[in-house]
């Protein structure tokens, strides 16, 4: 079937744009080797930034010290306190993490983020969740643990059912539900976002039957452009925003009084 | 040059069906997006006060501004994929 001007684009079943073929034996595909190159480069960063210690720092330990500056500055700090500062390498590690996979969203030759798989978000936001209520439960012990997570102080008594109902299904069902659901569907829309313009130009500069409109595929490809550079800043924020949330919720479980 | 105004169309049940998922994911997504957009226009313009205000309180200004707009994004990011969840599955 060949696509025409007034019909407009022709696109895919969402299948073809989010399932990659096997690439090796056990499902490796796509998602995974991304993942697998976003471990790689993490430690690789890190391990060599710590090989050759300087006074001044240059190259790839200039990189992981600011990196470490960030994440202990405007995540740890901002979210936890002191207490928190030993919760740098979990945290760091899901920024760098989250970074990579969902930075591949433009880079050539991947053109896909690996975030964008339901899969590579509900796993990390529930290792998030594991490690928060495993922290509460062994700083405050089970029983305080689940009483102030579920009913904050000053509550009058008789809403006290009502509020530990929201604030229990909050803190153990919908927060990593939702941090889940926020990554994997900012990096599906962003993705559907450049398929989609991507696949105008094409239609217009290759599929197109009235020549004299062949002109008009610049402006899809100048958008391509913008909204790359777009995509670039929600990589990072949204890497942020997930490393900072994961700081927001360990918060309570560190320090239980409001 | 559209087929639907020369040839005869014939409208069964796939027909009206496709139209109802397209016509409510439509209506999915557009309505998810309406709270959310105001809701993270008054956060930033907010913030945007306090950073003016106090510009030595920047920092903390500014993350809790992610914060909100990430909380107040996430609805309008349920619509988009209550909307998807609309129109690919069957």
């Amino acid at each position: 079937m060949t696509p025409h001007l007034v019909a407009g684009l022709e696109f895919p079943p969402i299948g073809e744009l989010l399932n990659w073929k096997n690439i090796a034996p056990g499902g490796f595909n796509k998602t995974a080797l991304i993942d697998v190159l976003a471990v790689v480069l993490t430690v690789g960063l890190f391990v060599v930034g710590a090989r050759k210690r300087k006074m001044v720092p240059t190259g790839a330990q200039n990189v992981a010290e600011s990196l470490i500056d960030f994440v202990n500055g405007s995540i740890i700090m901002e979210t936890m306190g002191e207490d928190g500062l030993g919760y740098l390498p979990f945290i760091l590690a899901i920024f760098c993490f989250v970074f990579v996979c969902n930075i591949t969203e433009i880079i050539p030759v991947f053109q896909f983020p690996a975030d964008s798989r339901m899969a590579n978000p509900l796993m990390l936001a529930l290792i998030v969740w594991g490690v928060y209520n495993f922290t509460g439960i062994k700083r405050q012990g089970f029983a305080t643990y689940v009483k102030n997570s579920t009913v904050p102080p000053g509550v009058p008594g008789y809403l006290v059912p009502l509020v530990a109902l929201i604030e229990g299904a909050q803190r153990f069902l919908l927060n990593p539900i939702t941090l889940a659901i926020r990554l994997f569907a900012n990096m599906l829309a962003g993705h559907l976002l450049l398929v989609t313009f991507a696949l105008m130009t094409d239609a217009l500069f290759f599929h197109n039957t009235v020549t004299i409109t062949k002109p008009i595929g610049v402006l899809p490809a100048l958008m391509e452009l913008v909204i790359m550079l777009f995509e670039v800043l929600i990589a990072v924020l949204q890497a942020f925003i997930f490393a900072i949330l994961t700081g927001v919720y360990l918060g309570p479980s560190l320090h239980p009084e409001h | 040059m559209i087929d639907a105004l020369t040839s005869a169309v014939t409208i069964n049940g796939n027909e009206v069906k496709l139209a109802g998922q397209n016509i409510g994911a439509g209506i999915a997504y557009g309505a998810a997006a309406v709270g959310p957009g105001v809701g993270i226009g008054i956060v930033v313009g907010n913030a945007i006060t306090a950073i003016a205000r106090q510009p030595e309180a920047a920092g903390v200004a500014r993350t809790t501004m992610f914060l909100g707009i990430a909380f107040t994004e996430a609805l309008a990011l349920i619509g988009f994929v209550v909307a998807i969840l609309i129109l690919f599955v069957q």
